[in-house]
This record gives C-alpha cells, structure tokens and sequence, in this order.
C-alpha cells in the first residue's frame, strides 16, 4: 500500500500494442455507418434505399420497418424509459440514427450513407424544458398510451416543513437560479463494436466499448432473447479502451444494430463512430436548471438548504442511474456542513435534444449537487460579511462527530474536512493572497480566489438500495494462484484508463504477498471474469477492489490451514507477514505463500478441496465519502476578460492510498475535466434544435495551454467500513474543480457588481456580465 | 487507384489506393499498424499523429497518396533493438498515460519538439503539444515526461519521477 | 469522415500544373498544404473532381530579400516562417501570428499561400498581408502578374486567383527604418480561429513621427479588412495614447463583425479596439 508502482498495463501502450475495438478485425467483416436526421422533430415521409444498393460493393441499408418485423425498433434505456433503435415514423433530434448502411469497406458505406434519400416533415421542436412543462405545449411521446405532457418523474427528498420554516424564519437568505449545462465526455476513442454473430453455433461475439460488459450482456439478452441470443450464447468482450468517463455506460442504438445485422447476414459488422456524431447523438451529461437557495444566521451559521431542479432528458430517459435513484446521488448537496434541514426536489421532461445522462467523471449527479452548494456557500458568506474560508470552517461537519447523518438521508462514512482546508490555505498560501487581492484592486487589477470543499459519495453501492434494472450492486474478484505461486486475478469491472492492471495487483500482493509483477489481471471478457456491474461512478477501488482483498483473505485463511499442516502446528500459532506464516516465537519455522500454494496442489490436507482458488462478490455496507479541499487563483484581464488560472491546489482525501501515482494521475485528469465545464465546453442548440458545436472545432476540449499545471495533496482519513479503507477519487476533481474556479472568477469581479456567473464562464461571457454593471463605462470615463 | 510506396518505421510497403485513402487509413488498414489512432475528424485530436520525413504530421488530414516516397515514422518505430525510446520510457515512469489512447500521437509530437529544441520550457512543451488533445491526464504528467525525456536524450541527470504529491 | 472519390495528379512543374488545371476544369482543385482543404472534403462540404497536388513542384518554398522587397514562395510552410532568423529578427508579425495558427502539426504542413488563397476572413495571414502592404503574385499558361493584397479578397473564399492560375509568391515591401510590426488574436482556446485579430505595421521617422501605418481585421468582416481610417489616424501623429485611442476607436467602429458562438458584434468590437491598441504599442516597442 502507498506504493508509486509504475503501470503493468503500459507497455503495450507505449508500444502501440493496445487492442481497442476498431483494431478488431475478423474475416469477412462488413462496415456499417448511420444515416442520421438532419431534423430535430420530423415525421419520415420516405426512406428510398435504391441509389445506395446500386453502389458496388453496398450490401444492405437498414431501417427502423426492417427491425420491427423481428421487434427490435425499440429498446427499454436503464432507467425503464424506452429508445429508439431506428425510428418508423418519427425523429426525436437532430443527429438521431434513421438507416443503417452496410458495406464491404467504410469508404463504401459512407459513400452509401450519402446515396439514402430520405423525405421528412419538420415539425416544430422543443427545446426549451421550461416550455416543455407548457399544458398547452405539445406532448412528445405520443408513442406512450396515456401520455398527455411532457412530465418524466418526480422526486423529492427531505423535510419540507421544517426545511420552509427555517427559510421564513431566518436572518439571511440567499437564493439564485443557475444552469449545470449539457456536456460531453467526448473520450478520444469514440464509441464502436464489432458484432459477430455465428449462425451454426447460434452465438454472439460483441466486442464493445464498454465500462460494464456484464450488464450489457445481460441487457442484449433481455432485447434480444425472443429471437434466440439467450445469456449462455452472448460473449461481450471489452477490449482496451480508450477513455469513458460515462459515456460508455449506455447502450446505444448502433449496438443494437450492428447485433441485428450481424445476426440476419451472419458476417461480423463493425461500427465505428465519427467524433461529430460522438458529440452530436452520444448520451450529454449535467443539463440541470438548479434554483438553490440557502438560509442562515447573520453570524454566518448554515441552518438550510432547499433545491428545485428541472432536469432535461432530451426525448427519452436514458439517465446511467441505479435503479432507485432518477436523481442520481445529486441529495448529496447538503455538502459538507453541519446543519440539520434540507429539501431538495426534482422533475424531468423531455425535449427534442439527444438521450443521455451520463457520468462525464461524476458519481451520479454529484457535479450538479456540489456546484449548487459550493456556489451558495460563497454567496452566502458574502452576504453574512464573512471571508469564504473562514464561513466554511466553522460550518464543518467536525471529524469527531462522524459517522454523521445528514438531512437527506445519507451516512457519511469519516472525513476532517477541517484538516483539508487547512492544508489546501497553507499550500496556497491563503491570507498572503487575500492581501495581495486587496492591494491589486487599488491598482484597478481584477484577481480572485476561490474555495471549493466538497463530498463526494461513490463506491455504489449497497445491495439495499442499489441496483441497475434490478441487479444489485456489487462487484466480484476472482484470484487463481497457479502451483509455482504465480497467479491470474478477474473482476467484473472494466479499466478506461485507471489503471486496474495495476492497482488491483498491488491489493493482492499486499495481501497475499505474492509480488505484483507475479499476478496478471485481466477483466473486460464476460465468459471469464465474473459478474459485476463494471467501472463507473469511482466504484471500482470500493467495490471490486474490496472484493480483491476479501477473495485474498480467503485465501489466506486457506493458506494458514495448509500451513499449520504442513509445520505440524495449530493454526493459533502461526503468525502471518506478508508472504508467510511461521510459527510464534520460532521464525525459523516458516513456510512462504509459494510452498503454501504448491503444498495446495500437492499435498494439500486430508479432507481440504485442493487448488488455491477463491472468489468473492463484495456487496459493501455504505457508500464511501471522498472530501477535497480546492483553491483556485485567477487573473481577470480587465479589458479583453480572458481569465487566467493562476495557480490551483486540490487537496483529496480519498482515504487510504493503494497507488500514489495513480491517484494524483486522476486528480490531474480530473482537475482539468472539472475546468472544461467550468470555462470551455458546453453542447449548444439553437431554436430550430440544431446543435452549434458538434465538432472538436467548436466543442472546446481544454489543451495543455489551457490546463494549468496542478498542485495537488492529500489527507487521509480512511473509510472504517472498506477492508483497506479506501475510498475512491477518479472523478473527485471533477466534481470539485468547477465551483473552486467559479468562485475565484466571481470573487475577481464581485466589487465590481457580480453576484453570480453561469458556467462556462468564457470571457465573452464575462464582458457581457461587466458590461451590464457599467464597468467598462467607468473605465472609459 | 494510385500505387503508393513508402517506408514505415524502416521497411518499405507498397500499396495499390483510391486518392481519397487518408495516409491514416493506408498504415491502420492496409498494412495492419494499429497503434496510430482516430480521435476527431477535424484534425483536432492528433490521436493520429505520426513523423513524416522528421515532421509530426497528423496522417487524418494527409491522401496516402501524398505520402509517397516518404519516410515514415509510427509507434510501432519509435523502440529499437537496444530498447525503449526516451520519450516511452519517459511516458511510463512518469504515469504520463492512462488509457493510451492519445498517447502515440502526444509521443510522436515530442519527438519532433525535442529534436527542435532540445531543452524545453514547460510553456513551450505546452504550447508544442497543443494540437493534441488528452482527456485523461489533465496533461501534468505529460510535461513531465517529455522534460524527463528530454534530460535522458541530453545526457543530463534524470529528473525524480515519483509524484509531488502533498 | 471519408471524402467523396476524386482524381489525384501530382505535376512535377508548374506548367504540367496549369495543363492539369486547364484539363480538368472548374471542379479541380489546388491541393498545396491540404490542412483547411481535406477537413473541408471529410465532411463533404467541399467535393472537387480533381486535386492537382503541387507540393512536388520544386523552387516555390523560400524566404529571401531581394530587390527591396521580402519574398516568400507560395509553398513556404507555417513552420519555416515560424522558424526562420530573417522574420524572427524583423518581421515579428509572422512569429507572433504562426503561433497562433492551429497547432505544431498543421504548421509543418500549412502553407502561407494557402493560408491566403483558401479567401477566409477568418485565416490570420490575410490581416497580416494587408499590414505588410503585400503583393501577390499569381501566375499562369499566359504569364505572372502581380496584384495588391487589397485587391486580392473578393468574397467568402474567392480571390483574384482564376481559373488555371496558380498563387506563386508574396512580396511585401522590405522593412527599413525604424519599422515594428505585431499581431495578436483573441481565441476561446489555442488554435481557434480568432473571435477578433488585428494586425499592425508601424514606421516612425528619427522624431518619432509616424511614417507608415497598416492595419489588418481577422474575422471581423466578411472579408479580411483594412482599417484605413486606424491608419490614417497614425501617419503624422507622434502615437499618442489619444493618438493610439482613436485608431483603435475606429477600427472598432469600421469593422463588421457578425455575431456567433465566439461573441457578439459588440463584444467584438470591443476587442478589436483593445488589441488594436495593444499591437500599436507592441508595434512601436519593436520599431524603436
């Protein structure tokens, strides 16, 4: 533990050995590309496949007709929604899938996209979900029977009552209507599979890019059972993939397809995507319209919070939520403050915007939460006169009063949030700034200092409340120790990039003192590794790395039986380090893990099963509570307003630490998508419900120059419930990063007149801002 | 169809292509090099980024048909007989990569950047890499490696590659 | 994203070029650098017939000074402006303005021809061109002319490049004197295209009385645009900051920006005023 192990996994990266799914290629294989709507809302009047089959080398162009015949035009999405694989009649959103064209190579099946002629009658989209909510507006899914609005769900959490006394009752409110914008993962690999189904064994072979292989079996096998693909003849194999962040969580219709044509032609069909129609039709996140409100003393005592949130879900609920949960874990957003009312309500509608609702890096809905509480606290402290640091200390949740119960349900499991800050101020050097700030703005400089102290909940989740279309939960290891003592380890998760390879053979070497090098890992094939729910929402060190150290332990326990047999002593006098047991106050009467599993094999005891194998599905008790401490410092060009992040340092407390290295490699990635949202990336449509910026061109992912290089730390407070009291971070930067940057650009420009700015803050954004409260008229003057 | 031929990473290949083949296409498809990468198709990625004749070039936005004659460089070229290349080396020790998908391209560029200029400052190593996009990294440890790198190939006493983490 | 079939001919001369040209009519194309062409074809907004491919043609790529002007052949890529000791010690602009185009790898293969050629307002050498007081030199079966850079942009991607003409060499007067020259764009991140980019030339006498003045607008009007006015302001004036304010005011008043994903008309004006401003002075700074 707390070892920077260099990562198994990246020779074979650096070598360009990956295997990623477009690298697949099977005999005979077919290339698919997608004819998609120009429209945002249209009826299809026609689909004249003619002038594409004429094009040598075209074998067949799919539609939504051809696969209702076999009913598989419609899918059910994970939150029990239904989508559309290829539309009928209708087309829900501009880039949406309406004919698939297959072809010997894709140059072809582009060519054969092209040649497809389809008529359609526009209809008037709607995208605004405020306008969506309109009795008089028109109901979208006239496909439901009975549905006569746009409503989704709705969903509330909290005492109301008390929650709405308190607000009447307080000395300070403050309130603001703020939007969490709709944004992409955009992983550089987009999304891709090849399909390959064999006639004569009646069998599937789907290698996709996907974070959850298991649950995508299981899901191919409930679409497509009826017409034979039960689960035993599905094989999802998820090779190397290049980046997920969420966004590879959902199964979109040109799986679906690819499944079907390979099934009706018997030829393997790989579909690759475009990057414009990865940003253009793949699952947004966010897309939140958050009124928060926060009430308190006038000495600056945090006594409530209250949430209104209207969700857009473009035209179908395709959120990557646990069952239970149409919010996500977004009722974590009373943060990480001691007070003791909350009310936080939601409803969701739907629009003529692509589905979605996925992770990009954030545990269910957490982003949206935090940003909500993060910016109120500023305004809050604002209002009660009091510096942003100091309000947050004394409004901590303190480490002694752990575990905690929060207003809305949640157990927090430890933290020292005080601790956190206290680093994050040191690190940056936090009263010395504040006196910096005041003398720049004598000299008419705009410089501002933002503080963001979050808690994240991830590690989903508890099989009580936890399931994804009814499956529960939790994650699985299996570790097989072959005789010479060397041993393969699988799991049900699958890496993006995290580095399992790695860290998961550092958790059994700790615990079985077998050396990393010694323990190959692999995960991703469904007909090896055992079942989990895969890589998502920072579970994977809390779920299936616990199960990593509880399938070790049962092994251990195995190995101190086969021990005590082989030293002819009683187990109660073995004692363990890491690698052997040997006999109390005898070290010299030692047997190493390695002779241990050979004896196994070997000479295992009468009445023992022999081989030295275990597996263990972890179903953990509570979720895990990730805090950080953030400031960030930036510098307001006071004429044109490009904003530069001076410095930024993120103090994590993920708990215990497996792999330093690893861990501050995903701050950093973190940190730097917590920054995309917060000043770059946003997915724009304009009224007619055409997207503005579905290419890398206009949709701004952050380079190196826009990155600032990251300081980052850490405190440790490990989770008590967790066998190695980690806890989990891949997406905590994320999560934090954007309030922190924020609330350094408001704090810039709040003398100035701004209380409150809508993310991205771009600079044009910022001119807007200041122009209206007459700054550049001063400065004129 | 134009005959193409070219040397990759050494050996000369020999292809018969259509104009419009992208050089990406010609070395993933035609002669089954897979670790030069597709990210965009606005030649904003540089997940594709390969040397031609010593230049980082983005083969998504160059005809194969352009590339004839040329000398090409790829991943799969970048070890030797003797090992690693520096900047390989420098991506792994450093954790400069997590799930490699950018990472041939960002490896390639610094190449070129480091042949250029030997001893980069950190805002040249960021500007020299802006036409690559990472979305795992946060790019951090990509500096890093490539001053690592660029110590190693000069001979210079090697930075610590154990993180600066608080 | 794949472009639609095409024929490919790669002349080894420009009078194969001009033939090739003459052959295959309106729809073929000149494929010099390909970094703004073949992402254009990708996503089949553009489809030419035919690319005739000059990149093989020896003797168009360098960078001289001779006969009072500096030369820079058509095919001279971003990267050896970005790289070259001539404009590194006195024709700033370009260093200051090949940073700012796309990124490393377009700009070893981007040429300075094509960045003008391609008639895109919102390309960055078009601006720098019309501070330099350029000229172009277009050549062809009948022979080379020679047209001012103010006379070159027509419209949105037309130019006075006609049909079976080929742009061959930039010519910009040479810098003497006390000459400062500098360009800077804003952009929502490195390697956009500009929301805003100005380019100033600035020549001041031993008094320092402004001699020369040339100003360039990127993306700010339909096509690349010179703020005659801004420059009038200057030649005489001692640069002044007043002197300074009222050519970057007009500027901002005479450009014609429209409104779009990187900011308004008014937002833009307001930054072309800043950094008109900011380059004078960078300008000035350079010419002393």
């Amino acid at each position: 533990m707390g070892h920077s192990k260099k990562r198994k996994e990246d020779a074979r990266f650096i070598q360009g050995k990956g295997n990623y799914v477009d690298d697949v290629k099977l005999p005979g294989m077919l290339y698919m590309d997608i004819v998609r709507s120009p429209y945002a809302y249209a009826k299809i009047k026609s689909i004249d496949s003619s002038k594409a089959l004429e094009i040598p080398g075209v074998v067949a162009v799919v539609t939504g007709k051809d696969l209702e015949k076999y009913n598989l035009h419609w899918m059910p999405t994970l939150m029990s929604d239904t989508q559309m694989v290829l539309p009928t009649d209708t087309v829900m959103y501009q880039a949406q899938e309406v004919a698939a064209v297959i072809a010997t190579d894709r140059y072809i099946a582009r060519d054969g996209k092209e040649a497809v002629i389809v008529e359609y009658e526009t209809m008037k989209p709607l995208m605004d979900p405020f306008d969506a909510l309109d009795p008089e507006a028109p109901v979208l899914r006239s496909d439901k029977e009975g549905k006569t609005d746009n409503h989704i769900w709705h969903w509330e959490v909290g005492d109301k009552e008390k929650t709405d006394d308190i607000f009447s009752n307080a000395d300070i409110t403050v309130k603001q209507q703020m939007h969490i914008p709709r944004i992409h993962v955009a992983s550089i690999e987009t999304c891709g599979c090849v399909a390959s189904y064999d006639k004569v064994e009646n069998h599937l072979t789907m290698y996709m890019t996907t974070q959850a292989p298991h649950a995508i079996r299981t899901v191919i096998a409930l679409v497509a059972g009826h017409v034979g693909l039960t689960e035993e003849k599905i094989r999802v194999i998820s090779p190397d993939i290049g980046g997920g962040f969420g966004g590879k969580v959902p199964v979109y219709p040109g799986y679906v397809i690819a499944i079907a044509v390979s099934f009706l032609t018997g030829s393997p069909i790989k579909w690759i995507e475009d990057r414009s129609e990865n940003l253009q039709a793949d699952s947004f996140a966010r897309d939140y319209h958050i009124t928060a409100e926060m009430a308190g003393t006038s000495d600056g005592k945090i006594q409530a919070t209250r949430f209104k949130v209207l969700a857009d879900h473009g035209y179908t609920d395709a959120s990557a939520n646990p069952s239970k949960f149409p919010t996500g874990l977004f009722s974590i957003g009373t943060g990480s403050y001691d007070y003791g009312a909350a009310y936080m309500e939601a409803d969701a509608v739907y629009t003529n915007k692509p589905p979605g609702g996925v992770a990009y890096r954030c545990s269910f809905r957490v982003t949206e939460a935090v940003h909500a509480i993060e910016r109120m606290t500023d305004m809050f402290a604002k209002k009660a006169g009091k510096d942003p640091a100091q309000l947050r200390m004394e409004n901590f949740i303190k480490k002694e009063d752990f575990p905690w119960a929060s207003p809305t349900g949640w157990s927090y499991d430890s933290g020292d949030y005080h601790a956190g800050l206290k680093l994050a101020m040191d690190t940056v050097g936090y009263d010395e700034l504040r006196i910096e700030q005041a003398q720049l703005r004598k000299e008419g400089k705009l410089m501002g200092i933002g503080i963001s102290t979050f808690t994240e909940v991830v590690g989903a989740g508890p099989s009580k409340d936890f399931d994804i279309l009814g499956i529960k939960m939790f994650d699985s290891a299996e570790i097989r120790v072959h005789p010479t003592g060397k041993a393969i380890a699988r799991f049900g998760t699958k890496s993006q990039g995290q580095g399992h390879e790695t860290t998961y053979a550092q958790i059994i070497a700790e615990e079985l003192g077998i050396p990393m090098e010694h323990i190959q890992i692999e995960e991703g094939d469904t007909d090896t590794a055992p079942y989990g729910l895969g890589t998502y929402a920072s579970r994977s060190t809390p779920t299936a790395g616990a199960a990593a150290a509880m399938a070790a332990r049962k092994l251990r326990d195995k190995a101190k039986k086969i021990a005590a047999h082989l030293l002819e002593v009683s187990e109660q006098d073995l004692e363990w380090e890491p690698g052997k047991f040997f006999v109390k106050g005898a070290p010299e009467k030692v047997k190493t893990i390695q002779e241990i599993v050979f004896a196994a094999y070997t000479n295992h005891p009468e009445g023992m099963e022999g081989g030295f194998e275990a597996t263990h599905y972890y179903d953990p008790p509570n979720l895990t509570f990730p805090s950080g401490a953030y400031i960030c410092v930036v510098d307001v060009d006071p004429e044109t307003c490009d904003i530069k992040v001076r410095r930024f340092v993120a103090i994590d407390d993920c708990g215990n630490i497996i792999n330093p290295m690893i861990v501050q490699g995903q701050v950093h990635g973190g940190l730097t998508q917590g920054i995309a949202p917060a000043m770059y990336e946003e997915l724009i449509y304009d009224e007619a419900g055409n997207i503005l910026n579905g290419t890398f061109m206009d949709y701004l992912v952050p380079t190196a120059v826009e990155s600032p290089n990251w300081e980052t730390g850490h405190t440790v407070t490990p989770a008590p419930h967790h066998p190695i009291g980690a806890k989990g971070v891949g997406e905590s930067p994320t999560v934090g990063a954007p309030p922190a940057i924020v609330n350094a650009i408001v704090d810039a420009v709040a003398h100035l007149g701004i209380k409150h700015l809508e993310i991205p803050v771009t600079p044009f954004k910022l001119y807007k801002e200041l122009k209206a409260v007459g700054y550049f008229n001063q400065q004129e003057a | 169809m134009k005959t193409v031929t070219l040397k990759i990473n050494g050996t000369e290949h020999t292809a018969e292509v259509s104009p419009r083949t992208l050089l990406v296409h010609l070395i993933r498809e035609n002669f089954s090099m897979t670790g030069t990468h597709i990210g965009c198709d606005t030649s904003s990625c540089g997940a594709c980024t390969i040397l031609i004749d010593g230049k980082s070039a983005k083969s998504c936005t160059i005809l194969a048909v352009q590339a004839d004659g040329t000398e090409i460089i790829t991943v799969e070229g970048l070890a030797t007989a003797e090992g690693l290349h520096p900047i390989q080396e420098g991506f792994h020790l450093n954790h400069a990569l997590h799930c490699g998908f950018c990472t041939a391209g960002v490896m390639l560029r610094a190449v070129e950047l480091l042949e250029k200029n030997p001893n980069p400052t950190e805002e040249e190593i960021r500007w020299g890499i802006s036409g690559n996009l990472c979305r795992c990294t946060g790019y951090n440890n990509i500096v890093k490696a490539i001053q690592w790198a660029s110590a190693k190939m000069q001979g210079k006493e090697l930075p610590s590659t154990e993180p600066v983490f608080v | 994203m794949i472009a639609e079939p095409f024929g490919y001919s790669s002349p080894q001369s420009l009078d194969e070029a001009y033939a090739l040209l003459h052959e295959h009519g309106d729809d073929a194309k000149i494929l010099a650098g390909g970094h703004s062409l073949i992402p254009m074809m990708k996503l089949r907004f553009a489809a030419p017939t035919h690319l005739i491919d000059i990149n093989k043609i020896p003797g168009l790529s360098y960078i001289k000074e001779e006969d009072g002007f500096l030369k820079i052949g058509a095919m001279t890529r971003e990267v050896d402006l970005e790289e070259s000791d001539i404009i590194s010690s006195r024709y700033q602009i370009f260093t200051d303005a090949s940073k700012l185009i796309a990124d490393p790898q377009v700009r070893n293969f981007g040429t300075i021809g094509g960045n003008i050629a391609h008639g895109d307002a919102a390309n960055d050498h078009p601006a720098v061109m019309m501070a330099l007081d350029a000229e172009v030199e277009i050549s062809g079966q009948d022979g080379k002319r020679s047209v001012s850079i103010n006379e070159f942009f027509h419209g949105f991607y037309t130019t006075a490049v006609q049909h079976g003409e080929i742009l061959t060499e930039i010519r910009i007067p040479a810098a003497s004197g006390h000459f400062g020259s500098a360009y800077h764009k804003a952009e929502r991140k490195v390697g956009d295209y500009a929301t805003a980019g100005v380019a100033v030339v600035i020549r001041v006498d031993d008094g320092g009385i402004c001699t020369k003045a040339g100003i360039g607008l990127t993306n700010v009007n339909a096509v690349p645009m010179r703020a005659i006015r801004s420059e009038e302001a200057l030649v005489g004036s001692m640069l002044s900051a007043g002197d300074i304010a009222k050519a970057a005011q007009y500027a901002a008043e005479d450009c014609n920006p429209s409104s779009d994903l990187r900011g308004d008309e008014d937002y833009k004006r307001h930054l072309v005023s800043v950094i008109t401003k900011r380059m004078i002075n960078r300008a000035l700074e350079r010419a002393k």
